[in-house]
């Protein structure tokens, strides 16, 4: 597909990482010590944990 | 889904396109024709007397005395005990009114007209600091300052508002927040530019230089005094984003003391409440948390617009005056309420985050999903009825009126 | 000439912004004019007076209103849709104001962050598919650590990335390295021009870590997650890293590392790996050799891999097997093998080794022809028992992170007089723990005269925080002998268990 535009994917490669990290902190040291640029998100389940809550915001569009 | 993110585009354009005007001050019952003899208008959602708050009671209190239907106090406490008078939310009648937010027919309103869609809001007068009609007092000298705010005070501003052709509020806002000024707790900057705007009008049409004196030094002592305006302003750019199916966007934050409310504008009308917290914050000397009242007011409306609480990045002094935290900290409030509104203000923008505009257009999707409530710069009413202001500080919206109004949304929707 | 314009209700700008974009809008290839100003009554007319508005169109004095001329529709479009593209683009935040502040999510990391480009997302599993839904929603490529993830969820998150040409790796993705940046569990590899495309996670590290360490390096590889070449998933990933790597100008090689894959699954892969114009390694750990196209080998074993896309160089080539195993006088009643392994492909790989050195092997992570660990009595048969499963970690650390799951049964296997060889592996590098071989000498340390030998191999790199080769030296000041790679490893106690057998 010589011609075809790259796909989002295919671009990741040849670009900059910079990532949103989601969870585990210890990953954000790491990644900065690799001078990758990332943010931290101090995350919390979503609807403070209620899972009927939560999947009412999913089909809402959260 | 589509229709929630375009229903809330179009929310956010009308709030964000309104072009409000103080246009005039005039006495309520010529501004609302189902205002009567006998009606008080209310801060907050819907309450009852025997529901309501001390400061509340006080204030309706007061303001049967000032309107005279009843002889003392005593005399309209019992006539408000025993269904006298009927109570209704300022926002059922197209107005706002800040903590206690009284509005009975005599009182004299601020009127400020959205342009751009030709809606109108209301609010009274700011009656000053210390001992008020608004923290629940409701003795002499407050009814006497009153009186003056309708007999004097009143038909003078308003005639120099119309004389100046209307005053357009959206710039004044603009520079408020680039001097220091977040439009709920600190007004000085606004205040102050208003009181630049409106005196050569004010002297130019005056006729009484000791008048004169009276009403432009009310307005220079008193660094609240644009608050009320502000308020109206509020409504005025909020109310025509209501009723858009499907928009989970707020446009109206309120409480009466008891409950707080809120609307959602997919849902018009319709008011999501639960019982109000307690403020957060610091308190004149001799005063601490146990006399303090839970969160009061209409003055919210500021916050549903992007100011108040959401524009604490402007405001760093008030970060530190309501006890919130460290000046230096006062732009995280600013950007954590950046993660439950859908948008950043472009004509209102915050140099200290790079002139990042107010986060405006909060969507009660997102204050349920992150559980990070509005914040809310408020001022701490006295629990006791006649006191007054006994301290300033923050007060979180209850999430509960979020998750009802998720739940109403998505049952309108037809989503399970 | 052509004249469009655009008008933005509400918008507000202020002129210095605005002068500053129609500078560079009127700078743009073919325009002739170009405006961006507020609506206001006077710029109305001066823009009606330029031509670049016409009498009918009515603008508000805070409407954006952005004209241009130009000698071409396409030219003068092109320049609009810059000039579009400047207005929407969200405004910077200062860097130094926001070192305290942090998002609660990824909508509001992105709205102040709009250059991410990639979620990383280890949160319990319950939560994952949702957030990982969220970051795809906002054109994010995804790698998720979690476990846990249904494949149900794993599916149509795959398909939502596939949608949106996104690339999702994992649920349960342990590792990846894209362009220098470790993600999850990675070492600090050389950059070089060999890719991979990992179904597993130790497996990915202890290939790259052979290629870094052996002096060539790695482009990027790219973890999939353990599931993806199910029939259920259908390879969804791994046929988007053969994509990727194929427009990669930077990758001549690629190795593909998974378990056996569904057939229809790795039929599909195969024939696409057919099409690319890269040459493949494919590593199907425990498949029988798998026919591919003349483009791609076959290598059953990591080291095998990692050697082949060295372009035949050999790995650890100065370890003598035999000299080694020759230290070790059989013990006659010493004749099994116990593996205690902290990478499940370590354990794969080992299974495939010594089971084709003729040995009878169990594992509790058993491959296609090895019998699954049942815990039978006297069992004279090698065990190998990934302690990275699900039956060791509920609601423990992986052994990568806590060495500490495997001391209880390395003390038990060193007082096991049945036990010729203890088989060990350690796992370096950004998330595993940081000092693995000190924890493992202590435990090894109080081990008897008759105690069985000990050989172990250690996955990483000199550059990782742990330096592999101090981890090398505390193993091997404790007895321990140490070979350049897990199939080394195996090797060598297959050679010492069949002596002390004879």
């Amino acid at each position: 597909m010589p011609d075809q535009e790259k796909q989002p994917y295919q671009s990741l490669l040849t670009g900059k990482v910079k990532v949103v990290n989601v969870g585990l902190e210890g990953f954000v040291k790491d990644l900065r010590d690799c001078d990758i640029e990332v943010v931290h998100v101090d995350w919390a389940p979503s609807a403070g944990g209620d899972p009927q809550m939560a999947a009412l915001l999913a089909k809402l569009g959260v | 889904m589509k229709l929630i993110e375009e229903a809330n585009q179009q929310a956010l354009a009308r709030i964000l396109e309104g072009e409000p005007r103080l246009v005039d001050i005039v006495p309520a019952r010529e501004l609302m024709p189902g205002l009567k003899e006998r009606m008080i208008l209310h801060a907050g959602p819907p309450i009852t007397w025997d529901r309501m708050c001390g400061p509340m009671r006080g204030a309706v209190a007061g303001a049967i005395v000032f309107e005279g239907w009843a002889p003392d106090l005593k005399a309209a406490a019992e006539l408000a005990a025993s269904g006298g008078v009927e109570f209704h939310p300022n926002h059922h009648f197209g107005a706002v009114g800040p903590m206690t937010g009284m509005t009975t027919v005599s009182m004299p309103l601020f009127v400020v007209e959205n342009t751009r869609f030709g809606n109108r809001a209301y609010c009274a007068i700011n009656e000053g600091l210390g001992k008020v009609m608004r923290f629940g007092g409701n003795d002499e000298s407050v009814l006497k300052r009153l009186a003056w705010l309708r007999d004097v005070f009143g038909p003078t501003l308003g005639k120099a508002i119309r004389e100046a052709g209307g005053i357009e509020l959206k710039s004044i806002i603009a520079r408020g927040l680039s001097m220091g000024d977040e439009m709920h707790q600190r007004n000085l900057a606004c205040s102050s530019i208003f009181l630049r705007e409106i005196s050569p009008t004010m002297a130019r049409i005056a006729t009484d230089n000791a008048v004169l004196a009276d009403c432009l030094g009310f307005i220079a002592q008193n660094d609240q005094f644009f608050l009320n305006i502000a308020m109206a302003m509020g409504k005025a750019m909020t109310d025509p984003a209501k009723g858009i199916r499907g928009s989970t966007i707020v446009t109206a934050m309120c409480r009466n003391g008891t409950d707080f409310g809120v609307r959602v504008s997919g849902l018009g009308d319709q008011w999501f409440t639960a019982p109000v917290e307690m403020p957060e914050g610091l308190y004149f000397a001799g005063y601490s948390e146990k006399d303090a009242n839970p969160d009061m007011g209409d003055s919210a409306i500021v916050e549903t617009i992007g100011l108040g609480g959401f524009a604490m990045a402007a405001a760093p002094a008030v970060a530190g005056f309501i006890g919130a935290g460290a000046p230096s900290a006062a732009g995280d409030f600013t950007r954590a309420m950046g993660e439950i509104t859908v948008a950043q203000n472009p004509e209102w923008t915050i140099a200290a985050l790079d002139f990042a505009g107010v986060p405006t257009g909060i969507d009660v999707r997102l204050v349920v999903d992150t559980g990070m409530a509005p914040v809310i710069n408020t001022g701490i009413a006295h629990r006791e009825p006649g006191i007054g202001q006994v301290g300033a500080g923050i007060v979180k919206a209850p999430l509960a009126c979020f998750q009802q109004a998720v739940r109403a949304i998505a049952s309108d929707l037809g989503v399970a | 000439m052509v004249v469009l314009h655009e008008i933005r209700k509400g918008f507000y700008l202020d002129s210095v912004a605005l002068m500053r974009l129609s500078r560079e809008v009127a700078a743009a290839p073919g325009i002739v004019e170009a405006a961006l100003m507020m609506g206001t009554p006077s710029n109305a007319a001066i823009m009606r007076n330029a031509g670049l508005l016409d009498e009918g169109t009515e603008v508000r004095g805070n409407d954006l209103v952005l004209a241009v001329k130009a000698e071409t529709e396409a030219a003068a479009r092109a320049a609009l849709d810059d000039a579009i593209r400047a207005l929407d683009k969200p405004k910077a935040q200062g860097d130094g104001s926001t070192a305290a502040w942090r998002p609660h999510s990824i909508a509001a990391a992105v709205k102040a962050h709009p250059d991410i480009n990639l979620a990383l997302i280890s949160v319990p599993g319950d939560f994952a598919a949702a957030e990982a839904r969220k970051a795809l929603n906002r054109g994010l490529h995804v790698l998720m650590f979690s476990d846990n993830v249904s494949i149900a969820d794993e599916l149509s998150l795959k398909q939502q990335a596939r949608e949106a040409g996104l690339l999702m790796m994992g649920p349960d993705c342990g590792t990846a390295v894209i362009g220098g940046a470790p993600l999850a569990f990675a070492n600090k590899l050389q950059r070089g021009r060999i890719g991979i495309i990992g179904a597993s996670g130790t497996g990915t590290q202890e290939i790259s870590c052979l290629i870094s360490e052996a002096g060539q390096g790695i482009s990027h590889a790219i973890g999939v997650g353990g599931r993806d070449l199910k029939k259920e998933i259908g390879g969804i990933t791994t046929l988007m890293a053969i994509d990727a790597f194929d427009s990669d100008p930077e990758t001549d090689h690629v190795v593909l590392i998974s378990k056996p894959p569904h057939p229809d699954v790795a039929k599909t892969v195969i024939e696409r790996i057919g099409r690319s114009k890269k040459p493949y390694t494919v590593c199907f750990i425990g498949a029988e050799e798998t026919k591919l196209p003349p483009n791609a080998r076959f290598s059953a074993t990591l080291k095998g891999a990692a050697e082949l896309a060295l372009g035949g160089q050999a790995i650890g080539a100065g370890f003598d097997v035999a000299g080694q195993a020759s230290r070790f006088p059989g013990r006659k009643w010493q004749s099994r093998i116990e593996g205690l392994f902290a990478g499940g492909t370590l354990c794969a790989e080992a299974q495939v080794i010594l089971a084709a050195s003729g040995r009878k092997v169990v594992s509790n992570a058993a491959i296609p022809g090895v019998p699954k660990l049942d815990g039978t009595k006297d069992d004279q048969r090698d065990r190998l028992i990934d302690l990275g499963d699900d039956e060791y970690t509920r609601g423990r650390p992986h052994p990568m992170i806590d060495p500490s799951v495997r001391d209880d049964a390395l003390r038990s296997a060193l007082g096991n007089s049945d036990i010729a060889v203890v088989l060990l592996d350690l796992v370096l590098g950004y998330g595993a723990h940081a000092d693995p071989a000190t924890h493992l000498t202590e435990i090894v340390a109080s081990r008897g005269k008759n105690a069985p030998a000990l050989v172990a191999s250690v996955v990483g790199t000199e550059s990782d925080p742990q330096t592999r080769s101090a981890q090398v030296r505390k193993l091997e000041q404790a007895g321990i002998i140490v070979a350049p790679s897990n199939a080394q490893a195996c090797e060598l106690a297959a050679a010492i268990a069949n002596s002390a057998a004879r």
